[in-house]
């Protein structure tokens, strides 16, 4: 037999293994629609629902002053959207019981002479008091309290503008609207590209081995690891089908452009779902049931690397053991790409060290595999 | 030996012999737990700044010693080129450009006041506003010295003082505050995935066959795969609590009775959640991804990583129904403000309501015979 | 070993007139397929009933609606004196299973195997010890009682399958293809139970393929294309259709049939 027969023989082989892997994947309706539907809800959920925006927040005023000058602060305080004011008192122990229930989440306390402070040229001092059990919200909830009351200051005491200001002028780069999306767009691209082709390949060739269907496949004519591949492979199309589902909902729904090539973008990123696909061989070839290989991606795999990828938490804030970690995790470094090409609009000379990482990073899981496969198939 | 004690007995010993049951109930909550609160640090230090300094006077010095001493900034580059610093905004060395033009000593003097520019990556939006915001107190803090220097006896103590107080967190310890939830959510997926995963692995080896042909009851047969999960959350949790204190020395403020009494209701629930997820489905993989889909959005929408007043009023009425909604807020309300059980008696009342629901459902839903 | 070749079972005259399976046009309905087409037949007590027919000829359809499993679309059927429809869980207390596919607990040892299905059935502590006991003599599975039931070969599995199925002493034991996959030494071993059993006074309930084993049973009925072919003890078969073989007879009904393979 000859070269190219021989060559034509494998393509056939290949074509058949793989239309078989499809069928399977098609057939499972149920694991199809979160296989779709999970990327469009998550970037639904980031888009609309989840934000660290402060809106109509429940604070509550201690005012024992009652005059004017405390009465018309109040006033402004709660014509802010930022806040909606839920009740005010004069009896500053009401607050503790009150953030034990939990609803209200700072209170502001007016002491008892303001206004005759400030019309002495004196000062008075407003205290705010947030509930610090959700950092977050405290820390941002704390900065527009503050800068209300310091916008009250100016207008009511124009004396207070000194000479020689130095004046700051911000300009907001990439993302002037300071929307959501543009940070998590990347980030869960990231993250489904990862489960999709992590989690499911391994589980599907796991699936095999439980059902021992899988001796049947090796024993076939064509190459173990072509037959492990060729599971891969509807895997890799439906990743596809799923990241240009997110860039549209991005682009037309969320109002988040791509700024670079396109095409760079997608070839990118076919580049990190093989890379994730050769994880979930690895995975697959070390674990022995569906169990395992499931917790193994999940827990073990995804989890992590949503924490270390710089997506939901900063990187340069963790301690350096967790930073070196990071390094190995491949989402960290797509995460990165995409933030570059789709929201910077870079090109491929500030992304290629990124994609050089990814490339050795999929080489090296491949070339583990396949030792690993060997050894036990021995 | 009644039909449940032998059931019991039965799904202890699979799960004891199950390795890949007690790694991730055991060492992978572990090593979450430890590995989380590190990372999960929303504290904005180390922020990288790129100063273009074009008037290199005194006062533009002050201006960059004040914010390099502040602690808040990493100086990346002090150039006299913005193209330099835009550069390095653009391959991710720097978050911020700090401009100060020419002239600016000059003009502070000539003109009572002088802009400088600054440009901030804003794509992460949190970041930028945070960081502006340190710059600009920063900026009005060395104004303060210019003004002291050059006024002396200025009275810089007029108008409004602001005095913050933060209360049950009072240095803001971001680990203080998200310990518990993680808590939370940890123990809400073991309890969700592995109850859903369980029902269907014997269906899917045939072992549910067998037992649909005995007279076990419904009732028995669900309540044997529940127990073992409640006990086996209830643990991790427990170990979970006894880390929280050791590691980052959080005290609970609250009664432990009423927080256990809470988790044993809302274990139940997430538990009987799992269950009837794996009533619908006849492979371990769907199951698997069911049961993903949902516990992934319960805990996205549970309060722990954004705030719930922040969602639009639609989405406000979905965290009514999401158990883990319940569980962050009185984990927040009993571990750190010491809330009591009256408190939390409205969370409660409604978590059992649904540990009935789900669970009923479940049972409703098995069927013996088809 | 005891040889079979020409066994003829006797059946205590006293139970003869008990009937253990009684069914009447039972149908089973799937959309418009009919898998089970109004079969009619009657099982006495301590009978070894053949269950016969082809793949995809209704067989464990059949049987599923006799167990308890699955819901009859039509009909009627009477197993151990109750009702199909209203006494299912009654029918489950008295009746034994042992379903084509293995389903023991294959990360349970034995004794944890039997403990638990003895348990369920509701027997005593004592009574779980001396079965359990009994039942791992007469297996021959001394050296095997602290092992995983997975690592097992395949016949001790099966073997191990059917006396979980009659531990409780049922008053009917059904079997579905128990012998497939066994080499023939174990098949022998395995009918021995069976006679164990049926000498006990358990109705045994059994589909085949092996039509050799067919000739074991004291009646066997043949299933074509969801309804019976034929009814019969083998030798009034054999006659009947002029055939020295079950294997034959066998062949004159199916090869009509228009249902074949699953």
């Amino acid at each position: 037999m000859n070269n190219t027969s021989g060559f034509s023989v494998v393509r056939n082989q290949l074509f058949s293994f793989v239309r078989k892997e499809f069928y399977h994947v098609l057939r499972d309706k149920k694991v199809l629609l979160i296989l779709f539907g999970m990327p469009i809800v998550q970037v639904l959920l980031f888009g609309f629902v989840l934000s660290n925006e402060v809106k109509d927040t429940r604070i509550i005023v201690i005012d024992v002053a009652r005059d004017e000058a405390s009465r018309q602060l109040i006033t402004k305080l709660g014509a802010s959207r930022y806040f909606q004011i839920d009740h005010i008192s004069t009896n500053e122990s009401e607050i503790e019981p009150t953030f034990r229930k939990g609803k209200i989440k700072a209170a502001i306390v007016f002491p008892v002479n303001f206004q005759q402070e400030l019309q002495h040229g004196n000062q008075a001092q407003i205290q705010i008091v947030t509930d610090g059990t959700d950092v977050n919200a405290a820390n941002t909830i704390n900065g527009y309290i503050m800068s209300i009351i310091q916008d009250f200051s100016l207008e009511s005491n124009p004396l207070q503008k000194m000479p020689y200001r130095i004046v700051p002028e911000v300009r907001m780069l990439y993302n002037p609207q300071l929307l959501g999306a543009p940070n998590f767009v990347p980030g869960v691209m990231a993250m489904v590209l990862m489960l999709v082709c992590v989690m499911m390949t391994a589980v599907a060739i796991v699936k095999e081995k439980e059902m021992g269907t899988m001796e049947v496949l090796l024993v076939s004519p064509m190459r173990p690891l072509l037959v492990i591949i060729s599971k891969a492979v509807p895997y890799l199309l439906l990743s596809f089908v799923n990241l240009s589902i997110i860039i549209l909902l991005s682009v037309y729904v969320l109002d988040v452009p791509v700024k670079g090539s396109v095409l760079l973008l997608m070839s990118l990123s076919t580049l990190f779902i093989i890379t994730c696909l050769s994880l979930g061989i690895l995975i697959s070839i070390q674990t022995d049931s569906q169990q395992a290989a499931m917790f193994a991606s999940l827990i073990g795999m995804l989890l992590p690397t949503i924490m270390l990828s710089g997506f939901m938490f900063p990187i340069e804030n963790m301690p350096w053991p967790l930073q070196l970690i990071s390094n190995i995790a491949p989402s960290r470094w797509y995460y990165i790409i995409v933030k570059d090409v789709m929201i910077k609009g870079a090109d491929f000379s500030s992304v290629w060290k990124e994609t050089l990482i990814l490339i050795t990073m999929t080489i090296a899981l491949l070339a583990i595999s396949m030792k690993k496969f060997k050894i036990r198939l021995a | 030996m009644s039909t449940l004690a032998v059931l019991l007995r039965k799904e202890f010993k699979q799960i004891f012999r199950n390795k890949a049951i007690l790694a991730i109930s055991f060492v992978a909550p572990v090593v979450q737990f430890l590995v989380l609160p590190l990372a999960a640090n929303f504290e904005i230090k180390n922020i990288n700044l790129a100063i273009v300094d074009n008037d290199r006077s005194g006062t533009s010095q002050k201006l960059v010693s004040q914010i390099t001493g502040s602690g808040f900034f990493k100086l990346v580059d002090y150039s006299s080129s913005f193209k330099q610093a835009y550069h390095l905004i653009e391959t991710d060395k720097a978050d911020l450009i700090l401009e100060v033009p020419t002239g600016l000593e000059r003009n502070l003097i000539r003109e009572n006041s002088e802009k400088v520019f600054i440009a901030v990556n804003a794509i992460n939006g949190t970041k930028a506003v945070i960081g502006g915001n340190y710059l600009n107190a920063i900026i009005a803090e060395t104004n303060k010295n210019i003004l002291t220097e050059l006024i002396p006896g200025v009275n810089l103590n007029q108008g409004i003082d602001l005095a913050t107080n933060y209360w049950f967190n009072p240095k803001l310890n971001y680990k203080i505050a998200i310990i518990p939830g993680i808590l939370a959510v940890l123990v809400t997926m073991i309890g969700g995935f592995l109850s859903a995963l369980n029902i269907v692995k014997e269906k899917e080896s045939g072992t549910i066959e067998q037992i649909n042909v005995t007279p076990i009851r419904k009732i028995d047969f669900i309540l044997g795969k529940l127990i073992p999960f409640w006990i086996l959350a209830m643990v991790v949790f427990t170990i979970g609590l006894t880390l929280a204190y050791f590691i980052y020395d959080i005290v609970p403020q609250g009664n432990l009775l009423v927080l256990y009494s809470f988790i044993a209701v809302y274990l139940l629930a997430v538990l009987g959640f799992g269950l009837l997820i794996s009533t619908y489905c006849n492979t371990q993989q769907e199951a698997m991804f069911l049961a993903f889909f949902f516990v992934m959005i319960f805990i996205l929408m549970g309060g722990l990583f954004t705030s719930i007043d922040s969602m639009p009023e639609w989405a406000k009425m979905i965290t009514k129904i999401n158990p883990v909604n319940y569980m962050i807020n009185v984990m927040r309300l009993v571990v750190l403000k010491g809330s009591g059980f009256r408190d939390i008696l409205p969370d409660f009342i409604v978590v059992l309501i649904m540990a009935f629901v789900l669970n009923g459902w479940a049972v409703l839903n098995y069927r013996k015979t088809n | 070993m005891k040889t079979y070749l020409f066994h003829f079972h006797e059946m205590e005259s006293a139970n003869s007139n008990i009937l253990s399976i009684q069914t009447e046009k039972l149908t089973k309905r799937f959309g418009d397929f009919t898998a089970v087409n109004a079969i009619t037949l009657d099982v006495k007590k301590g009978e070894i009933f053949g269950f016969l027919g082809a793949n995809g000829a209704g067989k464990t359809t059949a049987m599923r609606m006799l167990c308890g499993l699955s819901t009859p679309t039509a009909g009627k059927a009477v197993i151990a004196g109750y009702d199909v429809y209203k006494g299912t869980e009654q029918i489950k207390k008295r009746i034994g299973y042992m379903s084509q596919k293995f389903s023991l607990y294959e990360d349970l040892t034995i004794l944890e195997n039997v403990s638990f299905f003895g348990g369920i059935y509701g027997m005593s502590s004592a009574q779980l010890k001396s079965k359990s006991e009994a039942l791992i003599t007469q297996l021959g599975l001394e050296n095997e009682t602290k092992k995983l039931v997975g690592s097992l070969p395949l016949g001790w599995k099966q073997k191990l399958a059917f006396s979980v199925a009659v531990l409780h002493q049922p008053e009917i034991v059904f079997l579905d293809e128990p012998t497939g996959g066994v080499d023939p030494v174990t098949r022998r071993q395995f009918w021995d139970l069976i006679y164990d059993a049926s000498d006990a006074g358990i109705t045994v309930f059994v589909t085949t393929h092996y039509l050799d084993e067919a000739e074991y049973c004291n009646r066997i009925s043949i299933m074509v294309d969801g309804s019976i072919a034929a009814l019969d003890t083998p030798s009034n078969l054999k006659k009947k259709f002029s055939t020295e073989s079950m294997d034959d007879v066998f062949y004159e009904l199916a090869r009509g049939a228009k249902r074949s393979g699953d």
